[in-house]
């Protein structure tokens, strides 16, 4: 046995060193110095950053050269000048809408991962429910928005139920792939291995499709805001939706744009936060900028 | 490498009556007879596309045959016969989102052992494999003959009588190939179990077992059985330059051709 060892040994393994610190970088060899993740952040982040300052740039230009008054389009500066400024107004109300996105956004991740899970599990469900499931999509969930209103008062309830709404279909249609998609020569493999239903689901499936869920979570991450802000215009006091309502007949195009400011931030940090999440709990799928390859 | 690892004690010989099984149209076997005496090692070959794979999937009990009779011990369904039989794939399956070490334990975790007993227990084979050092390793950080070794101790941490291997080294290059067969001939000594070896590669099956039989092409059916006797012992360099191993590669062959 010893000589085979010696042999093994001898045979290089495919990544040098050992152990979870010699997670391959997915980046090539950079300069040294910055921590491989900050690199890839910096070198993905950079052109679009790029593009986004040269058209704010053009806007400022235009708007000062034209004379455009304000209330019609403010340059960016005036935007800037009154998010600080309306920062009172726009604070608060960016508290109560970014609270009923994550809110609407973990209702529809728990609910959507659920019901991929149960639908998977259960065929004759998955037959029933899936052409539902994508018929309801006909459906355009804003219009609801004052039903739901009525429904349920002015109260957060019904921007919850928004946003879960829309949130929940890609969840749930990228759970359910995420799934079906598993190898099966991976379940065969485990049903060998004395693995009950249960055991392929949690050792297999469900990690398996963990990338594909993730995807779907970050389309969601995207609608998110906008069913915020369709649920406060159907009927509430606060939030960044009312602001801009209370906003438009005062002609306070600047703050309108201002809460578009802060609602695009809201998206963004969601977008952020579940890939952040992606990277903690599917450290072993690839990934990248827009190269990578994404299934949806 | 001795200790560690029993097996649920039995009777263990396989028996193929008339064993046939077609897909829709297409016949993968057609009427395969075989024994294998408890505790043998005994090689499969034959042309790809033969039911090679079909054959070892009816013996794990992942598929039914549709006529004939398989028995694993006293195992003749198929669901009982998934309890004996461990089968490794051809591809090495490990699951990326597993460490080398829990890759390969997790056949104990699947039968209710928590998780650090189940690595515990893995812990002493996966060294005896020259896999130590690497247990918090990827699969991806793996070579390929180490991840065939992960997935060859993932087999057997399954604790079965019988281990069905599916051209586990067809992947390799030559050189690596070489390295892990005569580590599976010590490793099947050490450990002994009813093995049945599907190969592409004649010399493989002749190296590693006591009989080899010959399937043909589909529909698969058996052309000859040839005993090796007790398996060539030896360095690799004297046995595949041997007369006896020179003609039973040439018996095989010819079979194969016919």
């Amino acid at each position: 046995m010893r000589d085979t060892v010696r042999a093994a040994r001898q045979q290089p393994p495919v990544a040098e060193g050992q152990g979870p610190a010699a997670e391959p970088a997915p980046t090539a060899a950079g300069p040294a110095g910055r921590p491989p993740w900050a690199r890839s952040l910096l070198r993905r982040c950079w052109p679009p950053a790029l593009i986004i300052l040269a058209g704010l740039g053009l806007w400022e230009l235009i708007v000062r050269l034209a004379h455009v008054p304000g209330y019609l389009l403010p340059a960016p500066s005036a935007i800037a000048a009154d998010l600080a400024a309306d920062w009172p107004v726009l604070g608060p109300a960016l508290l109560v809408t970014a609270q009923e996105v994550l809110l609407g956004f973990v209702i529809a991740a728990v609910a959507g991962v659920g019901l991929a899970v149960a639908l998977h599990l259960s065929p004759v469900a998955r037959r029933a429910v899936y052409p539902l499931l994508i018929g309801s999509q006909t459906v355009p969930i804003i219009v609801l928005a004052p039903i739901l209103v009525i429904l349920l008062g002015y109260g957060i309830a019904p921007k919850l139920v928004i946003v879960a709404l829309i949130c929940f279909f890609p969840i749930v249609v990228n759970g359910i792939d995420g799934l079906r998609s598993v190898d099966a020569e991976l379940i065969l493999m485990m049903r060998t291995l004395d693995a009950s239903r249960w055991a392929i689901l949690r050792r297999v499936e469900f990690p398996a499709a963990l990338p594909s869920i993730f995807s779907g979570l970050r389309i969601a991450a995207t609608f998110a805001a906008i069913g915020a802000v369709f649920g406060e215009w159907s009927g509430s006091s606060q939030g960044l939706g009312y602001v801009m309502l209370a906003a438009t007949p005062n002609l306070l195009t600047a703050r309108i744009f201002a809460a578009i400011v802060l609602l695009t931030a809201v998206a963004l940090v969601l977008f952020g936060v579940v890939s952040l999440l992606e990277r903690i709990f599917v450290p072993w799928a690839p990934r990248g900028g827009p190269e990578r390859k994404d299934p949806r | 490498m001795p200790g560690g690892i029993g097996t649920r004690a039995g009777d263990d010989a396989i028996e193929l009556a008339d064993v046939t099984k077609a897909f829709g149209g297409l016949t993968a076997l057609a009427g395969v007879s075989l024994s294998l005496p408890h505790r043998s090692r005994t090689g499969i070959v034959g042309p790809s596309g033969g039911g090679k794979t079909t054959l070892l999937q009816i013996i794990a009990g992942l598929l039914e045959a549709d006529t004939g009779l398989v028995r694993v011990g006293d195992a003749t369904t198929a669901q009982q016969r998934l309890a004996r039989c461990a089968l490794m794939p051809q591809r090495d399956l490990l699951l990326p989102w597993r460490t080398a070490l829990d890759n390969a334990a997790i056949a104990l975790q699947n039968r209710g052992a928590s998780r650090a007993a189940a690595r515990q227990r893995t812990q002493p084979l996966f060294e005896q494999l020259g896999l130590a050092g690497f247990e918090e390793a990827r699969p991806g950080q793996l070579s390929g003959g180490m991840r065939q070794r992960v997935s060859f101790l993932r087999t057997l941490m399954a604790e079965k009588d019988v281990l069905l291997l599916d051209e586990p080294f067809g992947a390799l290059d030559s050189i690596t190939r070489a390295q892990l067969q005569e580590w599976l001939r010590q490793a099947m000594d050490s450990v002994p179990r009813t093995v049945l070896l599907v190969t592409h590669d004649v010399d493989e099956a002749l190296l590693l077992c006591q009989q080899v039989v010959v399937l043909s092409a589909r529909p698969g059916r058996v052309v000859q059985l040839l005993a090796v006797g007790d398996g060539f012992r030896g360095s690799r360099r004297e046995i595949v330059t041997s007369p006896e191993f020179a003609s039973l590669k040439e018996q095989a062959l010819a079979a194969i051709g016919s």
